[in-house]
């Protein structure tokens, strides 16, 4: 099994605009990944509500028996996060790669409506580019 | 530590993991969802009044774990989300991390939540959960006058309780 198991991506508003399956136990099914997507929205909203102390900015990491979520919001509000192996290590630093992805070859795209799916070939390609060189290095260790 | 019944789950606590009081507070819910006991050591922010502060938790715990259980990559036969689940059955989550707190979870398998709300540095403390588990059977379930489902009054818990998550968060 790979690192990776997927990668999601939700607008501000908790709408799933980009799921890519890195071959996990079975894809999931369209419906299920917008309710999953929008589910992780409002939890995210309510981790920071039930913080003890201010400035909470939600769930970063999420550790379940089985995988490990991690998760990175940007200013803007667009959330990133991936499904990966239990004590995978620097999936921080790879969404803020994704990140700097999603910036060039989507919101730097004229034809993409922002808060719309993401349908763009450019990022398809290079974050596949990406996947597939973290899955080496992890591989290399 | 000597029990009465020299019952030995966990005879001794697992090692501290960090030194220093970092812990905030501890909710414990049984499979009804009351809260059984609220636990506050250090908590300078409060948002909602308690009762609406403990459903909130309950609610956030309940569907983190379906979400959990739907996300499984390991197997392909997840059911539906939202489908309230038994305790022990589909993956369930034992942590979780913000940028200012870390909420570690238990569930035992006749459906008692135990959550400690922790410094975001500090470590895994699956087996700490676990000896306060141990705790809540020794004082609280060998107490003959406890009514199951209501709020746990018991001084002696409580002065254990603290002392115990004074010495590891």
């Amino acid at each position: 099994m790979a690192a990776i198991c997927s990668l999601y991506i939700i607008n501000k508003s908790g709408g799933l605009i980009y799921y890519k399956d890195y071959g996990s136990g079975g894809r999931m099914d369209t419906n299920d990944s917008l309710r999953v997507a929008s589910l992780w929205h409002s939890m995210h909203a309510i981790s920071q509500q039930l913080s003890p102390t201010t400035g909470c900015y939600g769930i970063e990491l999420l550790e379940a028996d089985t995988f490990d979520l991690h998760c990175f919001q940007s200013l803007t509000g667009t959330k990133f996060f991936v499904v990966c192996e239990p004590g995978t290590q620097q999936m921080e630093s790879l969404l803020k790669v994704i990140y700097e992805l999603y910036t060039d070859y989507v919101l730097k795209n004229p034809f993409y409506e922002m808060e719309m799916p993401i349908r763009c070939e450019l990022f398809d390609i290079n974050l596949s580019q990406v996947v597939q060189k973290d899955r080496v290095v992890l591989l290399g260790r | 530590m000597q029990f009465f019944g020299g019952s030995e789950i966990s005879p001794s606590p697992p090692a501290p993991t960090v030194s220093g009081n970092n812990a905030h507070m501890m909710y414990v819910f049984n499979r009804n969802g009351v809260c059984l006991l609220y636990r506050e050591w250090n908590r300078p922010l409060h948002t909602l009044n308690a009762q609406q502060d403990h459903k909130l938790m309950f609610g956030l715990l309940f569907s983190l774990k379906s979400l959990t259980a739907k996300m499984d990559p390991t197997s392909a036969e997840r059911g539906n989300l939202g489908v309230p689940q038994l305790p022990g059955q589909g993956c369930s989550f034992h942590s979780f991390r913000t940028n200012t707190y870390k909420l570690s979870f238990m569930e035992s398998p006749s459906g008692i939540k135990i959550i400690l709300i922790t410094h975001p540095k500090t470590g895994d403390l699956r087996e700490s959960l676990k000896y306060i588990y141990n705790l809540y059977v020794e004082y609280v379930m060998k107490n003959p006058l406890y009514t199951p489902g209501t709020p746990i009054r018991s001084d002696l818990f409580n002065t254990t309780l603290d002392q115990y998550v004074r010495s590891i968060a």
